[in-house]
């Protein structure tokens, strides 16, 4: 069986959801491995939360935000892209490659922006395979001899 | 009243934690009046073997510092845990993995190798490495076997309380012996310390507002005696560190590195860092942004100097 990723989107309830929904509305041929979960403005992602979704079994992140300087609080999403830019670094040198993080401006009328997101992300880590964590639990049994 | 009978054990640290303890200095006298001292590698002639033969929960409370990144450490996790009332983690390695954790970059090949292999100064002495078994006519010699991923003293066996610091401050130490020895012990969980907020909170830096268009290393600036480091551009945690310490570091110039811990309530100290990273630049251009945050160039180093093992994701993933 092919490796069907889980991503999961968080998507900024003024523009980006808007455009998510637009793209349903409009029948937009998507990839359905994504999983969203609306925030009132991408800069209310706490970084932990991406994090947090790796380890509850998440192989990608997609982070959407509305375009820069159309934040509906003003600067919000340059606070995204501050932290986002930062946790990719971190991410990487824990091993998590950086195809797995994905940010993208969607604006409310930007269905298609959205679409290619989500197919990009997807095609991505799919073609990086899952994400595993390592059982740690397991490690002290295995390594006795 | 009884005396109380205490142990002390040392894991994957440094030996500061044994320091710190005897930092306490003459209240030590104050602790030997009401407790007994039945296990301390570091100070007293007690083996393995007189733990193992003490019966189950005998021991009032053990003081445990370092993570557990080996098999003798992992047993003797176990054993003590098995004999002690109360257990509690010393230091910021056995409450998050501490300096060793960052070993969860790693794995134990890529160590190993480093370490009796790669470096130029090591002698090859015909590729002879330390076996975990070898048989010899007079028996078996045995090494403990070292794990890939380094662990904090809670994810293997159940701790009580937690002193953080590395090393935990004397204040600290004090703090939690005195509430022992007085038996007025808070609830289970309790991360011991004088200050539950951020180490910020007991800093005498002046704040004002955050806006660095710079992110400078130590040795780059001499920072002036009064302005808040993160304001100079230095990546100081004491935003994302829970205080107790008096906010040692920043009064001497140093950025805070961390070493008390997320602040409550926080379970990823690190993201809670970058976090604060983040909102502190001065940029609305991307470019600049970039440029800016390209000159972190140890994140995993910075956010987590001490909790990796303890952070969400707590290691880097294995090849
Ligand atoms: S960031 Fe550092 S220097 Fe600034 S107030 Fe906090 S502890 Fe003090
Ligand atoms: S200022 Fe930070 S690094 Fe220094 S002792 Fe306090 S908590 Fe530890
Ligand atoms: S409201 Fe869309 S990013 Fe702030």
């Amino acid at each position: 069986m092919s490796f069907e990723p889980k991503i999961i989107a968080f998507l900024c309830n003024w523009c980006s959801y808007a455009g998510a929904d637009l793209a349903g509305v409009s029948r937009s041929k998507c990839s359905p491995n994504v999983m969203s979960i609306r925030l009132m403005c991408s800069g209310g992602l706490e970084p932990a939360f991406v994090l947090k979704a790796f380890k509850e079994g998440a192989d990608g992140v997609l982070v959407c935000g509305c375009n820069l300087g159309d934040c509906h609080y003003v600067d919000g999403n340059y606070k995204t892209l501050m932290r986002m830019t930062l946790l990719k670094k971190l991410v990487k040198q824990l091993g998590i490659e950086e195809e797995r993080v994905r940010l993208q401006w969607v604006c409310a009328s930007c269905a298609e922006d959205f679409v290619q997101a989500v197919n990009t992300i997807t095609n991505d880590v799919k073609a990086l395979g899952p994400y595993t964590q390592i059982k740690i639990e397991a490690e002290a049994e295995t390594s006795r001899i | 009243m009884a005396k109380l009978k205490l142990a002390l054990y040392w894991a994957a640290s440094c030996g500061g934690c044994e320091i710190a303890q005897l930092m306490i200095g003459d209240k030590i006298l104050k602790l030997i009046e009401a407790a007994d001292i039945v296990f301390w590698p570091v100070a007293i002639d007690a083996k393995y073997d007189d733990v193992e033969a003490m019966p189950a929960k005998s021991i009032d409370v053990c003081l445990f510092n370092g993570a557990i990144r080996n098999s003798e450490q992992e047993h003797m996790a176990k054993m003590l845990r098995e004999k002690s009332k109360i257990l509690i983690a010393y230091g910021a390695c056995a409450c998050r993995g501490g300096i060793p954790g960052l070993g969860n970059l790693h794995d134990r090949q890529s160590i190993f190798n480093t370490v009796y292999r790669d470096t130029v100064s090591t002698e090859k002495n015909g590729n002879i490495f330390p076996q975990t078994l070898f048989r010899v006519s007079e028996g078996d010699l045995t090494l403990p076997v070292f794990y890939d991923t380094v662990s904090t003293l809670n994810q293997v066996v159940d701790v009580e309380y937690y002193i953080p610091g590395c090393p935990p401050e004397e204040k600290t130490t004090w703090l939690a012996l005195e509430a022992l020895l007085e038996g007025k012990l808070p609830p289970k969980g309790t991360v011991i310390s004088h200050n539950v907020k951020a180490v910020c909170d007991e800093c005498s830096r002046k704040r004002d507002i955050k806006k660095i268009k710079k992110i400078y290393r130590n040795f780059e600036i001499i920072p002036d005696a009064e302005t808040c480091l993160l304001e100079l551009g230095l990546l100081c945690t004491g935003v994302a560190t829970r205080g107790g310490c008096g906010a040692l570091c920043p009064q001497v110039n140093m950025p805070c590195t961390g070493c008390y811990g997320p602040v409550e309530g926080v379970i990823d100290q690190g993201a809670h860092f970058l976090s604060a990273i983040a909102s502190v630049i001065d940029s609305k251009d991307e470019e600049e942004i970039r440029t800016i945050i390209n000159d972190v160039l140890d994140p995993v180093g910075t956010c987590y100097r001490y909790s990796l093992p303890d952070s969400l994701v707590r290691r880097a993933s294995l090849k």
